[in-house]
């Protein structure tokens, strides 16, 4: 229990998606400039993450472990080719179910949902999964905590970006430059979780 | 001279597309494109050198058969179709880089997968190669592989020198002459830097300057 209380903290805080890997940038630059669309994102990509890493995760225990199809073929050189066909297939068909399930939830999400299977953190994510060899448990409770991670980072930035509206920034700096700077000291705050293990207490 | 109106093989057209990426038209500092490697894999320049290598070949290739395929490409299913051709493409570099060039195949790890997502690929896919002649895009893939190699050698030159007073794993400034910046090597130092090399560039060059 403890152990995945861990991988889910670290997941979140001390390896932080954008702070530490620079995953999902791009969106995260992009959509950023109100809170309301950034709440939005970030609970679509909380969504898409919790969803696909363990998905990936049997994915890849089931199909392309050494010899579990057929005795004696490897098929990892697949890995990456399946994975990014499950996150897009997995993306349309949350697409789909949140359309029937909440369409003022779909409204809202509108256009960030398709362009969630080109976030990198979401293929970042199972990446990570792999090459850490967690387990089931740990790698959802990684997908989760990514997610938030991920979602806390792109609501804060939106938050300071709004504010920042009115400040005299120097004319070259303003708008992308400045966006740099300012998470470039976010990762510097967030680098005061690192060592923190909450698993300890748990025992 | 003759070739510089009509399409052809090296004209005027054709060497903009090779040169605008690297200053007016920037993947990373101008069209915000592909931001998240860049970041991550400059702390040294030897694995930026591979990663540069690396996606200039993926983004030339995959805009080489997006285009040659682009006439029978539905359009409904046309996203699926170009992360497939790009999958196969990063598949065969990661492969590629796993029997000649082991050490910076452990140092980019996972960096390396994901340029299949890296957002400079699929950017000039649909911006580029779904409405231009192979050759054409072809060279606009290289073009923007060059524009991205840039920025990352720059990147990664400044802080392997001010991190680790070092060049490609060569000690240059002797430990007595420079104490090493440790901050340099960390995560947050490369943002700051990317901040400062756009604030740079925007100065020079006024009219990228964001009116918003």
């Amino acid at each position: 229990m403890g152990d995945i209380l861990n991988v889910f903290i670290k997941a979140a805080f001390v390896d932080n998606m954008i702070l530490s890997y620079f995953l999902g940038m791009c969106s995260y630059l992009a959509v950023s400039k109100s809170v309301k669309t950034a709440i939005g994102l970030g609970i679509a990509v909380v969504f898409v993450l919790a969803i696909t890493t363990p998905v990936n995760w049997l994915i890849d225990f089931f199909l392309m472990k050494d010899g579990a199809i057929i005795p004696g073929v490897n098929l990892v050189f697949l890995r990456l080719i399946l994975f990014i066909s499950t996150i897009a297939a997995l993306v349309q068909f949350v697409e789909m179910v949140v359309e029937k399930a909440s369409p003022s939830l779909y409204n809202q999400l509108g256009i960030f949902l398709p362009l969630i299977t080109v976030n990198c953190s979401i293929l970042g994510a199972s990446l990570f999964m792999v090459s850490r060899e967690y387990n089931f448990g740990q790698s959802t409770a990684f997908g989760i905590g990514a997610g938030v991670g991920w979602a806390l980072a792109i609501i804060a930035f939106a938050a300071i970006r709004e504010k920042l509206r009115t400040a005299a920034i120097p004319a070259p700096l303003r708008g992308l430059g400045m966006a740099f700077i300012l998470t470039g000291l976010m990762g510097m705050a967030f680098m005061g979780f690192m060592g923190i293990n909450p698993g300890d207490y748990i025992k | 001279m003759a070739t510089e109106t009509k399409d052809g093989i090296f004209g005027k057209k054709e060497r903009g597309l090779l040169l605008d990426p690297i200053n007016d038209n920037n993947p990373v500092t101008v069209q915000i494109l592909g931001v998240c490697s860049a970041l991550a894999v400059t702390s040294q320049v030897y694995p930026a050198l591979i990663m540069a290598l690396g996606v200039t070949l993926v983004t030339a290739f995959s805009n080489l058969v997006t285009s040659a395929l682009r006439k029978t490409i539905p359009a409904s299913i046309r996203m699926i179709i170009q992360l497939l051709i790009v999958a196969v493409l990063v598949q065969v570099v990661e492969m590629l880089l796993g029997a000649f060039a082991y050490s910076a195949y452990e140092m980019l790890s996972v960096f390396i997968g994901l340029i299949i997502t890296n957002c400079i690929v699929m950017g000039r896919l649909e911006a580029y190669a779904m409405a231009n002649k192979p050759w054409q895009s072809f060279l606009d893939g290289i073009g923007n592989g060059l524009g991205y190699g840039f920025i990352l050698v720059v990147m990664a030159v400044i802080r392997e020198l001010t991190g680790k007073g070092s060049f490609m794993g060569w000690r240059v400034l002797p430990a007595e002459v420079y104490t090493v910046n440790n901050l340099m090597v960390l995560p947050c130092a490369s943002l700051f830097l990317i901040g400062i090399l756009i604030w740079i560039q925007r100065s020079a060059n006024r009219k990228l300057i964001d009116v918003s």
